[in-house]
């Protein structure tokens, strides 16, 4: 029977396809715009993700992401130092720059002010130069998208020259980083330097990375900094979710994507359930003929449920794949806009439940015709 | 598997099944005042308005008479394929009334072969494939099945066509290949409506002739509805029929 069910679907190519091509369009709109999505938020979070070796950011009580900078003094430090259980707390800045290449280009950028000791807080993936290369007067590591920016169509290479602020800043390092959210280049350097090419102000502390010491809970001395400073203090978790909390709640970035995945859910599920129940109805015949030589309803709905599930199992592979493979060119073309995204298996999983309704939709429309269908009707 | 090929010896032998008498062991399908009405109130209509008839094995009866009078009716109802509003109907000993859902699916697929006026093949399968259904149906390994349909396909005079699609076949190798479908079962009734009405006058004469040849036997009822007068001789048996009724003065072949 199910040879039988398999045969009938592919004996209609046309149709077969056309099915086939609607849960494989939704597919790839739903895994594709949601990945981006999921991609953008991650962006938003960028600096946290890059930042692994921290427990717990401290940060002035009224911050509410990552961007909302509210400098602190630097006394604050030492406060958090004394709090029991902090193994070691140091100093981060961050703020935006503006920065002009030597050929006359200004342009933005995020200037990150990492620990002059550790250099806690500066990129993990180094394509050029070393951390300690930023010991070097005016020294900046400059991320790899950001040299692109700043350079175009220019070799990369250290050496290069870069004017922040009416200060030189030679570049020593070119690394990796998560792209930020919104394009900017990204440059890092020491705390005491950074403060140099930012314009005066009172306070420069951004942030105050701390490490707990070994077997204490970052989740409790967190809660302790807090308590004992005044200041916000959350784990990475935490500090993860509320910056991307506050972006979907506060941004239209979620209307926008959720419209697009529910068109993308309509316009599939309408093509592949239309053309299925189409199929279903120009087989009516095919399946009453059976019904009368002895298939049971129940076998009918087995072959319909078998060849609802075939189309949507291939559109599904169809639609992740592409979604995939879209992911990846793009990544090979070197475009910074969507790089480092990926389908997350979480999305994987929305749209497979996506498909899944579709596929029961469809085949609930046409086995309510199959079902009712009266055996007598071939002899009509 | 016996099939008659020799239509003379086939004629003797109804007609002394005749003379002898039909009892209830010779009858495959008997309907005692069966009545069927479709729709209700102003739309009601009498399609079946008291029939008593019986089928015998071993011939093959020819069901005739006008268009509309109720011939499709009262096969589908002697097929298990419809409800009578009210009669008795007893199909190859069972009483339709205690079959009832998948168990009367089941008995239609053991039991009953169809040949329809549309040949209702799947455009999808090959010939030999379609003539394999009803086996595939009762759950026969298909390669099995696809064999055994061969068979047919020969004896039906379609082995070259066996694997041709449908759609690349006439109107009566199509039907040929339906007959090979109705009988690759062996059942013990089989139903033919107007088998060659969309036929022209030549492969319609050819099936009615393979369908003499190759589907009677002693353990089989044949009934084949037809209003084509020119194929009346082929039936051992007629039964004419007119609005609903099965009109009195019946002809047994001679
Ligand atoms: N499903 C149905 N609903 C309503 N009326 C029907 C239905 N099937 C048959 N009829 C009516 O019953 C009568 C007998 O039809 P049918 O058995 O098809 O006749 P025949 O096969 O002899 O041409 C006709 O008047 C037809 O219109
Ligand atoms: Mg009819």
């Amino acid at each position: 029977m199910n040879w039988l069910a398999w045969k009938m679907l592919t004996g209609d190519r046309t149709k077969y396809l056309g099915i086939v091509f609607g849960v494989a369009f939704g597919t790839l709109l739903i895994a594709q715009q949601a990945s981006i999505f999921v991609g953008l938020m991650r962006r938003t979070s960028s600096q946290i993700i890059d930042i692994t070796s921290a427990d717990i950011w401290v940060m002035d009580q009224r911050q509410r992401n990552v961007d909302d900078i509210r400098p602190m003094p630097d006394s604050r430090l030492g406060r958090v130092r004394g709090v029991t259980g902090v193994e070691w707390a140091v100093r981060l800045s961050k703020s935006m720059i503006r920065v002009r290449t030597l050929a006359g280009d200004f342009t933005q950028a995020i200037l990150v002010g990492v620990d002059d000791g550790s250099f806690t807080g500066a990129p993990l993936e180094m394509l050029q130069g070393q951390h300690s290369d930023l010991r070097r007067p005016d020294g900046v590591i400059l991320d790899f998208d950001g040299y692109r920016q700043l350079f175009p169509g220019e070799p990369v290479r250290v050496g290069r020259v870069l004017d922040m602020n009416d200060r030189r800043a030679v570049v020593v390092g070119i690394c990796r980083v998560t792209p930020p959210f919104q394009t900017f280049p990204v440059i890092y350097t020491r705390y005491s330097q950074a403060v140099q090419f930012m314009p005066p102000q009172r306070n420069t502390l951004s942030f105050i990375l701390a490490k707990a010491e070994p077997g204490r809970q970052p989740q409790e001395l967190s809660q302790r900094i807090s308590q004992q400073t005044g200041l916000k203090a959350l784990t990475w978790d935490e500090f993860f979710w509320l910056n991307i909390g506050y972006y979907i709640e506060n941004t239209g970035i979620p209307v926008n994507f959720g419209i697009t995945v529910t068109l993308g859910f309509i316009v599939g599920g309408a093509i592949a359930g239309q053309t299925f129940y189409l199929f279903t109805l120009e087989n009516l015949r095919q399946f009453g003929s059976l019904k009368a030589m002895g298939v049971t309803n129940l076998r009918l709905i087995g072959m319909i449920l078998l060849q609802a599930s075939i189309v949507g199992i291939m559109g599904y592979g169809i639609g992740l794949g592409a979604s995939a493979l879209f992911f990846e060119l793009t990544e090979r073309s070197g475009q910074a806009d969507l790089r480092g995204m990926w389908v997350p298996w979480q999305v994987a999983v929305i749209a497979a439940g996506a498909v899944g309704l579709i596929i029961v939709l469809s085949s609930l429309l046409s086995l309510r015709r199959v079902l009712v269908l009266e055996p007598a009707m071939v002899f009509r | 598997m016996v099939l008659h090929s020799e239509v003379p010896e086939d004629r003797a032998r109804g007609t002394e099944d005749h003379r002898s008498g039909s009892s209830a062991a010779e009858t495959a399908v008997y309907c005692r005042g069966v009545t069927k009405e479709f729709g209700t109130g102003e739309a009601k209509v009498r399609a079946l308005r008291g029939i008593d008839v019986h089928i015998p094995y071993g011939r093959m009866t020819l069901l005739v008479g006008p268009s509309g009078c109720g011939k499709t009716t009262l096969i589908s109802i002697m097929a298990g394929l419809l409800d009578p509003t009210a009669g008795e109907v007893s199909l190859l000993g069972c009483d339709l009334r205690s079959l009832s859902g998948s168990r009367l699916v089941q008995f239609r697929a053991e039991n009953i072969g169809f040949v329809f006026q549309q040949y209702n093949l799947l455009p999808s399968l090959t010939a030999v494939e379609n003539a394999a259904v009803p086996l595939i149906i009762r759950g026969v390994r298909r390669s099995l099945a696809i064999e055994r349909a061969m068979a047919l396909m020969t004896e039906v005079g379609l082995r070259e066509r066996a694997q041709a699609l449908p759609a690349q076949l006439s109107g009566g190798q199509q039907q040929r290949v339906a007959i090979a479908r109705a009988l690759v079962h062996e059942p013990r009734l089989l139903v033919c409506d107007e088998p060659t009405a969309a036929l022209d006058a030549q492969s319609g004469r050819t099936v009615m002739n393979l369908i003499r040849r190759v589907t009677v036997r002693s353990d089989r009822a044949v009934i084949v509805v037809t209003h084509d007068s020119r194929v009346f001789d082929l039936g051992d048996r007629i039964i004419a029929m007119s609005d609903g009724l099965i009109d009195n003065h019946q002809r047994e072949a001679p």
